[in-house]
């Protein structure tokens, strides 16, 4: 008995063993292609295989982040973008939220509305910018309007699907102890949706960036956007670079933060 | 006194196709603590009848009284019970149990506790904490059953409650619901395609017909099965005879 218990420990141990190696191949390889890529680019770039004014070089994009950070200026695009990311994101799910229990709540106006929000959906919200702009002039509103708006309307609609989706029997349940329409819809409809609403803020963290970095183009002030239309303009692609793999950065961090949220969050149910 | 009667209940429902007539003139009365099971094919308008008894459907005519008065649907006398346990995931057992006093507005601390003294007399105690996927289907059942008894109410309506559970599982909890609510002395009414199950734990089977839904007959359970808990039940001897006669009642309704 003991023997054989050691025999499954060993194997067991084994097994785990085979485990840890499998991830380790993973990540090596996953490094490898990260360093491959960018030492790829350096020799290519210094031996003008690519265009080094127009694809640039990690070195030289390394030593403008440098320069960057040292004179203070790359903080404060950073820091604009995101606020108007983050501020965008949250104003998107929550009005998408709100505008889905209105449309619950009044199931006549949700069948009314059905086409215009179709078209709403299917519609480009990125051209809205100019008019944007033009209304709440060319500022901080109108960028954070174009990182909720390209969100809320898809928000609304995967929210709406999911508040009508819940099994009809939770809802059963509570009316056959009288619960009135406030009650089932907070009881039961919201924290059965809960996920679906989690999930799209990881999408529409995604969205989010798409509406700010359009946005921080056309208002043309400050930002990674900025940084990126403005280095376009003056033909410095290292620039350019820079800004885009910032955002990059940030946005998978931003990502993997709401991801984290989401498993703490729905680890209850 | 009637706890319970039902008065000419007649029920159209409309579809774009067609009206379709599920119950007709369908009277009945329950007497306090009876146990009454429903019985028929399917489609012949139980689950829309224990519905409309419960104050969910509005009947196209037809009346329900409650000891007398007619329902008055703001003050929930009513309990239900369905199918699947339908406990809500993100809420743990007490919660969950404690849910229809919430709904209710009733904060009596008395009462809470009553609900939760259930729970350890149905043989759940120490879950209050846990969350219903911890549970097993039969414990969840029971858990569903607290919380349908929590709010006291004076007539239980048990929509094939045990069908979705192991046959085992199903014949345990038979015996543990019918003890409990002759404990409490209340009045039940069954919904099931069981007969074996409508025999052993009801006092009175009323057989319905299909499409429209109709009672065809009513089947008084005698003392000698209905003195028992289901399970010996089961094992007695008039049972199979009983059982005979159900069976070819059914066939009867199916042919006809």
């Amino acid at each position: 008995m003991n023997k054989h218990n050691s025999l499954l420990q060993h194997l067991h141990e084994q097994y785990l063993l085979s485990l840890k190696k499998e991830k380790r191949t993973i990540l090596f390889f996953q490094c490898l292609i990260f360093l491959f890529f960018f030492l790829l680019w350096e020799v290519a770039s210094r031996h003008n295989w690519i265009d080094p004014l127009l694809f640039s070089s990690p070195s030289s994009i390394w030593r403008l982040l440098v320069q960057k950070i040292a004179d203070h200026t790359l903080f404060v695009h950073v820091g604009i973008t995101l606020t108007e990311t983050v501020f965008g994101f949250i104003l998107g799910t929550l009005l998408g939220t709100c505008l889905a229990a209105l449309l619950w709540w009044f199931p006549l106006l949700s069948r009314i509305l059905d086409p215009y929000l179709v078209v709403l959906n299917a519609m480009p919200k990125v051209a809205l910018g100019p008019i944007l702009i033009v209304a709440l002039g060319p500022s901080f509103t109108s960028i954070i309007a174009m990182g909720a708006i390209i969100s809320v309307i898809i928000t609304t609609i995967v929210v709406y699907t999911s508040f009508k989706e819940v099994d009809e029997n939770y809802v059963k349940v509570l009316k056959t102890f009288g619960a009135t329409k406030r009650q089932c819809f907070t009881e039961a409809i919201l924290p059965a949706s809960f996920p679906t609403i989690i999930s799209t803020l990881k999408v529409n963290v995604g969205l989010s960036w798409v509406g700010v970095i359009v946005g921080e183009f056309l208002v043309s002030k400050q930002g990674l956007g900025y940084m990126i239309i403005y280095g376009f303009q003056v033909f410095n692609f290292t620039l350019v670079l820079l800004s885009l793999l910032i955002i990059a950065l940030l946005a998978t961090m931003m990502y993997q933060l709401v991801s984290v949220i989401e498993k703490k969050l729905l680890k209850r149910s | 006194m009637n706890v319970l009667a039902v008065e000419q209940i007649s029920h159209t429902y409309f579809t774009k196709q067609a009206a379709v007539t599920a119950l007709e003139h369908v009277s009945l009365t329950i007497e306090k603590g009876e146990f009454i099971s429903f019985l028929g094919p399917s489609g012949c308008g139980k689950t829309t009848l224990l519905s409309i008894i419960a104050g969910l459907i509005q009947p196209t005519r037809g009346r329900i009284l409650v000891e007398g008065k007619e329902m008055n649907t703001k003050q929930k006398v009513i309990g239900y019970m369905l199918q699947q346990d339908y406990l809500f995931p993100w809420k743990t057992i007490e919660e969950n149990v404690t849910i229809g006093l919430n709904i209710m507005g009733i904060n009596d601390y008395a009462k809470k506790e009553k609900a939760l003294a259930l729970l350890t007399e149905m043989g759940l105690s120490g879950v209050e904490k846990q969350y219903p996927y911890q549970l097993s289907g039969g414990m969840r059942q029971r858990a569903a059953l607290v919380r349908t008894l929590a709010t006291d109410p004076k007539i239980l309506l048990l929509d094939e409650p045990f069908s979705a559970l192991d046959y085992q599982t199903k014949l345990k909890l038979e015996d543990l619901v019918w003890k409990t609510l002759k404990q409490y002395n209340k009045t039940a009414l069954l919904v099931t395609h069981d007969i074996g199950e409508a025999i052993a734990m009801s006092d009175r089977i009323f057989i319905f017909s299909a499409k429209p839904g109709r009672i065809v007959r009513t089947i008084n359970v005698p003392e000698t099965l209905r003195t028992h808990p289901p399970f010996a039940a089961r094992q007695h001897v008039d049972f199979s005879s009983l059982f005979q006669v159900i069976w070819k009642e059914l066939e009867n309704i199916e042919q006809a």
